[in-house]
């Protein structure tokens, strides 16, 4: 065992040995490769000790807090111990003779401060946790929405148009939305550089946000207990400087068709017996109103439209019944028929209902993706290296794109030409 | 006042006592002495720390090297399955309460027995039960490989053993149960004339404190339990999502029990350790009421915050909000009971043996796992800590820090008591050592992994963190054998150490007013009630090398009390 190994951050060597080997069966970011040796063990004052990079809007804040709350810990047990190691020493008993000095057992005054007196330190940690949290709770306006599926054991990312990867990759500085679901069982999404974590429950829909804020690779792990190899749901978050970058740099699974026109087939298959899209009262409520409302009326009460209302809906139809269509509902439950992958295209065909502008491909009518090119782009701004508003809705550029995409197909091929070469 | 003779019969080493008073194996298995039970109950747990730190070393074994080959990803979930399940339902939760509990809470009240003997036997037997029912998982079941807190809805869908093992933690509950039951209608009904409730040693209080979680908390697991066993035979639909029920709603009611077992496990080891530094100190201990109340406080709090678990879990953020304002305020009266501690050893007259040895690890070791718990109760710092190493070593230095450090301090402290024969100080002071530093070897390392983002329950990791996991495992052999040592020394003192007498240690509390070991009566005479803080009732007797109260001392030679010291 090499004892300075023990002082680093990372293991260098070994890492490097690993990169090259293919044991461990997933992927070490680069990240963890590069992370500077620097911060040895007696550096563990500083946050880098403690912590992977800080790769999000939200990590310098959990990383003050732990700090703050390490210098607290330490100064109470520093003290705490030293008063016990002192006392043992001083008191010790010397022989046989049993002699305590005279002291009070009760000090109602010293009792009650120290009782007190922490409690405001406990106050700060409280409200400063919470307000983090809060943060990394709140939804960024215009935030990218990628669909997170997790299974037993894979991570399928899955971005607006349709397009997904088995990797998360995200652009800097763009606020993200993780929407995210799981096939089977109880999975975590964690990626430690963002200091970001949130369970995946299956059956319903869970959220993450976070703005990535530096460029690399980070890892990204299942943290809720999955089964045999749960210790492989392990994957990359990777943040690009610019759209571009990300487009061709992933290895994509392509789609072909935008996934509203996928939920649109869904629909005509499934739905358009009941529910109208043009306004009109039938079996069941018109659906291309549905996203148009932020809440809406039911039997009883009202509900926040959002994916877990749609998925319930389609899923188990008598529990929340739309207003005039009661008191029974008469729509039969698609809970093995649609799968929450089939909701989620539903899901974008009634944005696109609602206004075709919110989702992806939306002004193209044939909900075709274009043809031939390897990687499309999105946005001719930012392939330009443009700034652009930070999440904009990155389809309604696509239609612009497709003259040049082809150029790019282009140059994609000579690229690869290239590389065989 | 008593005469030599009486002093002698009553203090002196018994001819027959309740080791000895009735032979064969009948006369154990069908007894109904609280001490003999008590006993059993230890060697029993003790049989499950063993075999569940042997899954731990297989383990931590495995996980020497990042991409070891030692255990395949099956059999290293189920180690880690089972080294928590037994661990925790088998061991740590009967481990202080009906081990020590049952031997000392009766002697403790100068009560003959408890106030239901044969529901003390009963509760046993339903251990005996539960556990052959845990280990039925392994041998027929195929193993377990859920993790100990049966996650659904990976807890249906496994193949494993999951339904004898749940099945044994229910039996298990009613075990615990019973336990609870009979020390509360005990401490209620049966204390000694005189002894009011701020005369109870706060051992007492604290285990009061832990049978009220026991009785209300673990009904809840048990249908918990019974719903998944339903669940998973007949699909009822309520915690798997496929029939339309909700995993969510199993980990709130897991937790509504699991938390406040987590103060089952560390509240009796509070009142160990209240009772050894005060005997140890020989000063009176300070602040009786805040740390009494502060049990009573930890009990009640522990049963609104099991939402802490949960914090990534999807539920409400609001709820969020609200677990984690009330788990900081369970800091304060743990914080209490170490000040108080402190101010106890301040100016006393300490004698550093093995079980103060033990008791002073314990205050390290719980301060070290107390105050980490506050970066796992801010809301913010928690969501990056959870589900990782850090969360792991936290907890182990409550559990094993705690409760284990404070069971083996207890052992040391009661062993003479138990068995009448002293066990080797410095041996004992050894295996303490050992013990530290194992455990801190093993466990400090991963409070740097954990943050650094390694999850927990991993059979294989990325290898920036194997150095870690290497000092770790070296740290758990070093912590193995301490334990080991601890124990051979008890045992070896148990048969062959030299005999003792009846209060070696100048303790104050009742049961030290029996024979040692005591009669099958636990007192041939009626034992006078004394505070259990106040040392100086406590005379030497040259004659039979022990303390005993001034009420049996011989007028004349009686010393002359010292100025009580207002308080």
């Amino acid at each position: 065992m090499n004892l300075h190994l023990l002082l680093q951050t990372s293991n260098e060597e070994l890492i490097k040995r690993v990169e090259q080997s293919t044991l461990s069966g997933t992927k070490v970011p680069q990240s963890s490769i590069e992370h500077e040796g620097a911060s040895s063990f007696m550096q563990f004052w500083d946050s880098s000790y403690w912590f992977p990079e800080q790769a999000s809007t939200f990590a310098s804040s959990v990383d003050y807090l732990y700090m703050w709350i390490f210098w607290v810990s330490t100064i109470f047990f520093i003290a705490i111990v030293f008063a016990m190691v002192y006392f043992c020493i001083k008191y010790r008993r010397k022989g046989n003779e049993i002699k305590p000095l005279p002291s009070s057992s009760h000090n109602t005054l010293i009792e009650i401060a120290w009782s007190v007196g922490p409690s405001v330190l406990l106050v700060y940690m409280f409200f400063s946790g919470a307000s983090g949290y809060f943060d990394s709770k709140t939804p960024a306006v215009n935030a990218e929405e990628i669909q997170v599926t997790a299974s037993r054991w894979n991570w399928v990312f899955t971005y607006p148009n349709g397009d997904s990867s088995s990797e998360l990759h995200l652009v800097n500085g763009r606020p993200t939305k993780l929407i995210m679901q799981s096939t089977d069982v109880l999975h975590s999404m964690f990626i430690p550089a963002f200091r970001q974590k949130m369970d995946i429950v299956p059956g319903r829909y869970t959220y993450a946000y976070m703005v990535p804020t530096k460029t690399g690779q980070y890892r990204l792990s299942c943290t809720e207990y999955c089964g045999r190899e749960h210790s492989k749901m392990r994957t990359l978050a990777e943040v690009h400087d610019t759209d571009q970058h990300r487009q061709e740099n992933t290895q994509w699974i392509k789609e072909e068709y935008y996934p509203w026109k996928n939920g649109q087939r869904t629909y005509m298959i499934n739905c358009s017996g009941c529910h109208k899209i043009n306004g009109e009262a039938a079996t069941g409520p018109a659906l291309n109103l549905l996203y148009s409302m932020k809440e809406r009326p039911l039997m009883d009460g009202q509900v926040a439209v959002n994916e877990d209302y749609v998925l319930e809906s389609i899923w188990y139809p008598a529990k929340k019944i739309v207003q005039g269509y009661g008191p029974v509902s008469k729509m039969n439950s698609f809970k093995g028929k649609l799968t929450q992958e089939d909701v989620n295209e539903v899901i974008a065909y009634l944005k696109y209902l609602n206004n075709p502008a919110d989702v992806a491909g939306g002004d193209i009518e044939s909900g075709l993706r274009a043809e031939g090119s390897d990687s499309p782009k999105e946005t001719t701004k930012q392939a330009k290296g443009e700034p652009t508003e930070e999440g904009e809705a990155v389809a309604t550029e696509e239609a612009e794109e497709i003259d040049t995409e082809q150029e790019d197909a282009e140059e994609a091929d000579e690229k690869e030409t290239e590389d065989e070469a | 006042m008593a005469t030599a003779e009486i002093r002698n019969k009553i203090f002196g080493t018994p001819e027959t006592n309740y080791l000895n008073c009735t032979k064969g194996w009948k006369s154990w298995a069908f007894t109904l002495d609280h001490k003999r039970i008590g006993v059993m109950y230890l060697v029993g747990v003790t049989a499950a720390l063993f075999l569940a730190g042997i899954f731990a070393l297989v383990l931590r074994s495995h996980l020497f090297k990042f991409d070891s080959g030692m255990l395949s990803y099956d059999n290293y979930n189920k180690m880690f399955t089972l080294h928590g399940a037994v661990m925790v339902f088998a061991f740590i939760i009967p481990s202080i309460p009906a081990a020590l509990g049952n031997f000392v809470l009766p002697m403790m009240l100068g009560a003959k027995d408890v106030a239901f003997p044969r529901m003390n036997l009963c509760s046993f037997y339903l251990w005996i039960a539960g556990t052959s029912c845990l280990l039925a998982a392994i041998l027929f079941g195929g193993g377990l490989d859920t993790g100990w807190t049966f996650y659904t809805p990976y807890s249906i869908e496994t193949e494993t053993g999951v339904i004898y093992a749940t099945f044994g933690a229910f039996i298990l509950g009613f075990s615990s149960i019973f336990t609870g039951l009979n020390f509360l209608v005990t401490v209620n009904t049966m204390r000694a004339p005189g002894q009011t409730w701020f005369k109870l040693p706060l051992f007492l209080w604290s285990l009061y404190a832990t049978s009220i979680i026991q009785v209300l908390a673990t009904p809840v697991l048990g249908i918990t339990l019974l719903m998944l066993i339903a669940e998973k035979t007949m699909h009822i639909g309520i915690f798997d999502p496929r029939y339309g029920g909700d995993p969510v709603l199993f980990q709130h009611f897991f937790w509504f029990y699991s938390h406040p077992a987590v103060y089952i496990m560390i509240l009796p080891a509070m009142g160990v350790i209240s009772e050894l530094i005060s005997v140890y100190s020989q000063k009176r201990i300070f602040g009786y009421s805040f740390i009494a109340f502060s049990s009573v406080a930890i009990a009640l709090l522990g049963f609104l915050v099991w939402g802490h678990h949960m914090f990534t879990s999807g539920q409400s953020p609001i709820v969020t909000l609200i677990f984690s304002a009330i788990t900081f305020t369970v800091a304060i009266p743990s914080a209490v009971k170490v000040f108080n501690w402190l101010a106890t050893l301040f100016k006393g007259s300490i004698l550093l043996n093995t079980p103060m040895l033990y008791a002073l690890s314990f205050i390290f070791l719980f301060g070290i796992g107390g105050l980490t718990g506050l970066f796992l109760g801010a809301l913010s710092v928690d969501i990056h800590l959870h589900d990782t190493y850090f969360v792991v070593a936290h907890f182990h230095f409550v559990m094993v820090g705690g409760t284990l450090t404070a069971l083996l301090g207890g052992l040391f402290h009661w062993w003479p008591k138990m068995f009448g024969r002293m066990y080797n100080d410095a041996l004992g002071r050894i295996s303490c050592a050992l013990v530290f530093i194992g455990f801190n070897v093993t466990f400090f390392p991963q409070f740097v992994m954990g943050a650094r983002g390694m999850p927990r329950r991993y059979a294989s990791y990325d290898p920036e963190f194997q150095i870690f996991h290497q000092i770790s495992t070296i740290g758990a052999f070093v912590l193995g054998l301490g334990i080991l040592m601890a124990y051979g020394v008890l045992v070896y003192a148990a048969f062959k150490g030299p005999r003792c007498s009846s209060n070696p240690f100048r303790a104050a509390s009742m049961e030290w007013q029996s024979s040692s070991p005591p009669d099958f009566h636990n007192f041939i005479h009626q034992p006078t009630m004394n505070d259990p803080y106040d040392f100086d009732s406590q005379i030497y007797d040259e004659e039979l090398d022990t303390f005993i109260p001034r009420e049996f001392v011989d007028p004349d030679k009686l010393p002359a009390r010292p100025e009580p010291v207002p308080h």
